[in-house]
């Protein structure tokens, strides 16, 4: 590879732009933020400190001070409300109203995209992979991840172990999809094979397969979820592992001492004590995996049946033209997320109770 | 029913070069009460771990009914613990923390509930059984723990620190429990404190450690009439007992104008093994009586008195070989001199402990 250094001297020049930006921007935020307190409690110590001096019979107390601080509150939610309205919730509403409009925007059809949704064999095909990533995913992830936690808890390469399982968790879903692409890469019989899974597969005597285009029993899927597994599974060891470390020691010794063997101590003493974790774990995973689109899209962009509602709705918006069709099964992504958000918003106001 | 043998036990954790328990050798009789109590980090948790089978055993054995049980998993111990925390299972209601135990190891659904109930009684805490421990208080969360000790009918009862994160009036109040407790089940239980009342008013016996030391162990009694060395007198008894390294004579211990009494014996014995002239006398602030400037007593520059209201405890110095040493007494509140008043102090005869100026040991 020749790298013609001057060539490319432009995009090391915005690059360092890019950086210097950043720098500017990310710091004179944390810049204010760390002074506006302490500038306030500067003032409101001189406030009070004149207060005093006149010995506090000036009304001028709670009143003003309230109004100050919703001014203060309101002056604070105001950008990130300005955003949410602009990005989440406008947005929303529009799309809303197109779901019930027709592939160019220009006519209502009522329900027609919503019994599409539910009456061709195609989309059928894609509730149908939805429901088996958002069912497999978060149950396989969540027990890889707590199986590991639990094993490597205390071991001595504990920090290194770990590490290895965390690290998908730092590439991006595009990146994984295409080195599982290599693992799952096809070269006819008798070519030297270069895909992990056919290469076993040959040494146990099959002929090389191409295996994303296996759609019986919904076998493409499966693989294609197993890189979504291959990241989350990560975060679930994270997340549990603090978890059971959070456990009281004398907790686990009074059990030991109560006489669990290892078996009763996971199932009776650990995993009741993570249970709040794991519920977190296994709604997070669930989100996320409802949302998922880029491993579809990168690995088999939704052909062979195994699109999923997300890249169904990319492929309707905007590669098909069906605006209709795409937002419908956008709302209809929504009404999925929505119940499973209000549970874990529940939980978590349970949990901050006791 | 059981009896408790630790011999030559040692812990060294790892990384560490000083045991943290050291050659630890003692007798725990048949339904006894013995309390470990020492300062901080003087290995009694751990000796109590150590039992256990919380905490490895490095070198020596411990044995429980003369089964040797030094290797033994916690499981296979026959013990209950009650820890300083109490570790109640949080996700389990009172009824099943208590009945944890019992169920892992089958027992009869009605067995357990006799139990359970019987213990719930002895405890008061029939009401709270279907709670989970997060809606108790602290000490009906010690009860339960205890109610989880009991209901086992354990060989042994071990007990870390139980009262430790009690209110003072409760910790009285509980520590009597206990003790009654203990009596009526006649269980051998073994108590670490660090609170010297704790182990005075509970302990058949108590063992004062030290740096992983077993130093004396004997009953309350023994403890504060016969100290075996210089840390168990200083250690046992509040106010702290009067000890001062002094200069030897034919006639004992010279104090400012005032000398203690002590025998042929204890002189010959101070002065061996580089005793050099000296001798570390001590006396407890109860034994020691404010007394009239002719009648041989000590005087002392009083600098502070605390009244207890049944009786007062007066701090004061005096010059002693050309240094300032303090002294305390326990004086009755009739006679509370004032602050900046020279008095004349004199343990009542008898009533003073000498000890070893180089090795501490009594003599």
């Amino acid at each position: 590879m020749d790298f013609d250094f001057a060539a490319e001297g432009p995009k090391f020049a915005m690059l360092l732009y890019g950086l210097v930006a950043f720098v500017v921007v990310v710091g004179g935020l944390l810049l204010i933020l760390d002074g506006i307190p302490s500038l306030l409690a500067r003032r409101r110590e001189r406030r009070e400190l004149a207060l005093a001096a006149v010995g506090g019979a000036v009304a001028l107390g709670p009143g003003r001070r309230r109004n100050w601080e919703w001014l203060m509150a309101a002056g604070f939610l105001f950008p990130a409300g300005l955003l949410l309205l602009i990005g989440v919730v406008i947005p929303a509403i529009r799309t809303l109203l197109l779901s019930f409009m027709d592939g160019g925007s220009t006519a209502w059809v009522g329900l027609k995209n919503y019994s599409w949704l539910f009456s061709q064999s195609e989309t059928l095909i894609t509730l149908r992979n939805t429901l088996i990533w958002v069912v497999l995913v978060p149950l396989v992830a969540t027990t890889v991840g707590l199986v590991y936690a639990v094993l490597v808890d205390r071991a001595r390469f504990e920090a290194v172990a770990k590490s290895l399982i965390f690290m998908p968790m730092a590439i991006s879903f595009v990146g994984a999809s295409i080195i599982w692409k290599f693992v799952y890469a096809y070269r006819p019989e008798g070519a030297e094979q270069i895909g992990l899974l056919n290469q076993i597969w040959v040494w146990f005597g099959g002929e090389p397969k191409q295996w994303l285009l296996e759609q019986g029993a919904a076998l493409n899927t499966v693989l294609l979820l197993i890189v979504m597994i291959w990241i989350q599974a990560g975060f679930a060891m994270v997340v549990l592992s603090a978890a059971i470390k959070a456990i009281p020691a004398d907790i686990v010794e009074a059990a030991r001492l109560d006489g669990v063997n290892a078996w009763q101590m996971f199932w009776r003493v650990t995993l009741p004590s993570i249970r709040p974790a794991l519920i977190v774990v296994v709604v997070t995973i669930s989100i996320s995996t409802l949302k998922v689109f880029d491993i579809v899209r990168t690995m088999t962009n939704g052909n062979y049946d195994t699109g999923v509602v997300a890249s169904e709705m990319y492929n309707q918006a905007f590669r098909y033209g069906q605006t209709g069709q795409g937002s419908a099964l956008a709302v209809f992504l929504f009404i999925l997320v929505v119940p499973i958000v209000i549970f874990q918003i529940r939980n978590l106001r349970k949990q901050r109770e006791s | 029913m059981a009896t408790v043998t630790y011999s030559k036990a040692t812990r060294i954790y790892p990384g560490t070069e000083r045991p943290a328990v050291d050659h630890l050798d003692l007798e725990i009789g048949d339904g006894e009460f013995l309390v470990l109590v020492g300062p901080s980090g003087c290995g009694k948790s751990t000796s109590l771990r150590m039992l256990a089978g919380l905490e490895d055993v490095d070198e020596g054995t411990i044995s429980i009914d003369s089964r040797d049980v030094t290797h033994l998993p916690p499981k296979a111990r026959d013990i209950a613990m009650v820890f300083q925390n109490y570790a109640l299972y949080p996700h389990m209601t009172v009824y099943e923390n208590m009945a944890f135990a019992l169920k892992l190891r089958k027992t009869s659904k009605a067995e357990i509930d006799r139990r359970v109930k019987e213990a719930a009684g002895l405890l008061q805490l029939e009401e709270y059984l279907n709670r989970k421990p997060k809606a108790l208080s602290g000490g009906q969360r010690q009860r339960v723990a205890m109610g989880r000790a009991i209901v086992r009918e354990p060989q042994v009862f071990l007990m870390d620190e139980p009262l430790s994160n009690l209110d003072a009036k409760l910790r009285v109040q509980t520590r009597s429990q206990i003790a009654t407790l203990q009596a009526n089940l006649g269980i051998t239980t073994v108590y670490v404190t660090h609170d010297q009342t704790e182990a005075m008013t509970m302990g058949h016996r108590v063992a004062v450690m030290l740096d992983g030391v077993l130093q004396q162990v004997d009953t309350p009694r023994a403890l504060y009439d016969a100290p075996a060395n210089v840390f168990v007198a200083g250690f046992i008894g509040s106010p702290a007992m009067n000890i001062k390294t002094v200069q030897l004579t034919e006639q004992g211990a010279a104090f400012a104008e005032m000398v203690l009494p002590l025998t042929r014996q204890q002189v010959a014995t101070a002065h061996a093994d580089g005793g050099n002239g000296k001798v570390t006398v001590g006396f407890r602030p109860e034994d020691t009586d404010i007394v009239g400037a002719s009648e041989g007593g000590m005087p002392i520059v009083v600098e502070l008195v605390e009244d207890l209201g049944a009786d007062a405890n007066v701090y004061g110095h005096a010059a002693i070989g050309g240094a300032s040493e303090r002294f305390v007494v326990r004086t009755d509140r009739r006679h509370m001199p004032n602050m900046g008043d020279t008095v004349f102090i004199k343990p009542r005869s008898e009533h003073h402990h000498a000890f070893h100026a180089v090795s501490g040991s009594r003599i």
